[in-house]
């Protein structure tokens, strides 16, 4: 599986995305929490202002107002880092945009580790869990620059709530530029008859990276990328366990209830195999170099690697 | 359906139309075995008021785009809005007796996906007013002529998000936005006991100016002609108008009014009785 060499960072294909349909779909306005330098909606404000409505530092008041936008039949994006999206705003999440189902869609930027050395109270490592936690809500996490535009596009043109989870930094190019896949439903982006790394969001251009060096090594290992995690796609999930008999999942996240949480459970419930979940182990996190951070809690491919190979021992175990 | 503010008759009407709500209100609560009674009868000339005379609303086509919309922000006050929403015929009168019961479209705080009539969810407080800015911006952004009315409650504005969509409000000069709020001085416990109770909000008058919104005052809010011709005031130009409508929680049943036990309690058969006979209803057997 090829990965660029060039890097992009999903917020400006955001950035340049809500533009596009700001222009294009008279319902939609971005709403910003005042960050919109730092998640690239400043496009937005810049090129087509009258679209761009500042809601100021008070993102529990930017989620009601999303709401009543809706109400009146507009479709607001609401912009802030996922920190802030899913727990700054959160009974506003469920109780204003979730529970009537309101055509709101929530943008959390800046997700995961690396948020340029902002540390533990910046971070977003919970915010799949939180979502999935909210009946009606349908939740995204694309790969690259490319599938960000895909995402944005399903969202745009499905009503009701929708969260989508953006990294920071420029990050290598999964998908071609021409790519139309069904963002819905989780992709092959390899084949491998050992085990899947099945992932989500950032990490899945890691995770290509560290089958593509296992092949070296002489082991198949396939990868599952997984845009959408709720509704998961749980054909394709059993699908995999079926394949290769061992799952390991992969995601900048805690470890708790986001992609691993979400495949044991379907897993479990359907066809049982072993798992090894790769994630942030229910720690905090602190600031510092991405690199670092990655090594530190556990998302690099060494750590994959080891996962990779703790999932074959337990195949092994139970063959 | 709107008359001359002054119309003798048209305020006996209404008067009249807020009696028989407080009736069907305690007995809905008492058959319901659950529900709040003193903000829902502090509430209720507010809403008679708004619902038949001040808004612009088609009970026959619920949805229609360009109706006024109501929110209630203090959603706890929900039975109040049920029984003016089924008077004025969104519904019929005998679905009242559902209320809070599984299955029933009548929740224990408003839902708009179940009941025609309600047009935002509420009930986690707050959030109704950024609901409320939300819609008011709507119309604005779409060049429609709808206006927005909101209910909230002085213990309500405790709550930070009504003073963030306080501040988004003044910013965007949304004058097609109107608050209300049910100023009752009581909340669920409050501050102190007995004398020592202080009013849930200090200031609302001055601190609604601060944010730069337009201040009225009802001296009583529980006085249809004083809220008709105070709710018929025109809107100043660029700016969000709040009413603060002094109220008395629990107010039509003496034993209920001024008494924050009442917030939420559920009335015996006797009780019943009582406020039904002080309210000019008939007693339950």
């Amino acid at each position: 599986m090829y990965l660029t060499e060039e890097r992009v960072a999903m917020r400006d294909a955001f950035g340049e995305s809500l533009l596009s349909l700001s222009q294009a779909d008279e319902r939609v306005y971005a709403l910003d929490g005042d960050l919109a330098n730092s998640t690239k909606v400043d496009r937005v404000a810049h090129e087509n202002p009258e679209k761009f409505l500042q809601m100021g530092i008070a993102e529990q008041n930017m989620v009601g107002v999303a709401a009543g936008l809706a109400a009146v039949g507009l479709q607001p994006w609401v912009t802030s880092f996922a920190a802030f999206t899913s727990r700054r705003a959160l009974d506003q999440v469920l109780v204003s945009v979730a529970q009537p189902r309101l055509d709101v869609k929530l943008v959390g930027a800046y997700s995961g580790l690396l948020n340029g050395k902002t540390g533990k109270s910046h971070q977003g490592l919970e915010d799949i869990a939180v979502m999935r936690a909210l009946p009606n809500m349908t939740i995204f996490a694309p790969a690259d620059a490319v599938e960000v535009s895909l995402v944005m596009k399903w969202a745009n043109e499905h009503s009701g709530p929708v969260y989508i989870r953006l990294a920071r930094d420029p990050s290598p190019i999964v998908f071609p530029s021409s790519a139309a896949h069904d963002v819905a439903k989780a992709v092959w982006l390899c084949e491998g008859t050992d085990v899947t790394l099945v992932t989500t969001g950032i990490q899945t251009p890691r995770a290509v990276a560290v089958a593509n060096l296992a092949r070296d090594q002489g082991l198949s290992v396939g990868v599952l990328h997984v845009p959408c995690i709720k509704p998961l796609d749980v054909p394709s999930i059993v699908s995999a366990a079926q394949k290769t008999g061992a799952i390991v999942t992969a995601e900048e996240h805690n470890i708790i209830g986001g992609l691993g949480s979400a495949v044991a459970e379907a897993l479990s419930e359907t066809w049982p195999v072993p798992i090894v979940r790769v994630g942030v182990k229910d720690k905090n996190s602190e600031s510092g170099p991405s690199d670092a951070l990655l090594k530190k809690y556990e998302l690099d491919e060494d750590a994959m690697m080891q996962a990779i190979h703790r999932a074959l021992r337990m195949k092994e175990r139970f063959q | 359906m709107t008359k001359a503010v002054t119309d003798v008759e048209h305020i006996e009407e209404l008067r009249e139309l807020a009696r028989t709500a407080r009736q069907h209100i305690v007995r809905t609560i008492h058959k319901a075995g659950a529900g709040h009674l003193g903000g829902p009868l502090s509430a209720v000339d507010i809403l008679t008021t708004l619902y038949f005379d001040v808004m612009n609303v088609h009970p026959d086509n619920p949805t229609w785009e360009d109706r006024d919309r109501f929110i209630l922000s203090k959603g706890h006050s929900a039975i109040a809005l049920y029984t003016v929403l089924a008077m004025r015929g969104f519904f019929p009168i005998s679905e009242l007796d559902t209320f809070d019961a599984m299955d029933s479209r009548l929740q224990g705080h408003p839902d708009m996906k179940l009941l025609p009539g309600i047009d935002m969810s509420t009930g986690s407080l707050g959030q109704g007013v950024s609901a409320a800015v939300g819609m008011a911006l709507g119309a604005k952004l779409q060049g429609r002529e709808f206006r927005v009315f909101c209910l909230i409650g002085d213990g309500e504005s405790q709550e930070g998000q009504v003073w963030e969509a306080a501040d988004v409000a003044a910013k965007y000069g949304l004058d097609n936005l109107i608050v209300i709020m049910d100023f009752n001085k009581l909340q669920q416990f409050g501050w102190g006991k007995g004398s020592l109770r202080a009013s849930p909000v200090a200031n609302p008058k001055e601190r609604w100016a601060a944010f730069g919104w337009n201040v009225g005052v009802v001296n009583d809010g529980n006085d249809i002609a004083e809220l008709l011709a105070a709710l018929h005031t025109p809107a100043a130009p660029g700016r969000p108008s709040i009413w603060i409508a002094h109220t008395v929680k629990g107010k039509g049943v003496r034993f209920m009014e001024n008494d924050y036990v009442w917030h939420a309690k559920v009335p015996s058969l006797q009780e019943l009785n009582d406020a039904l006979l002080e309210l000019g209803g008939t007693p339950c057997i």
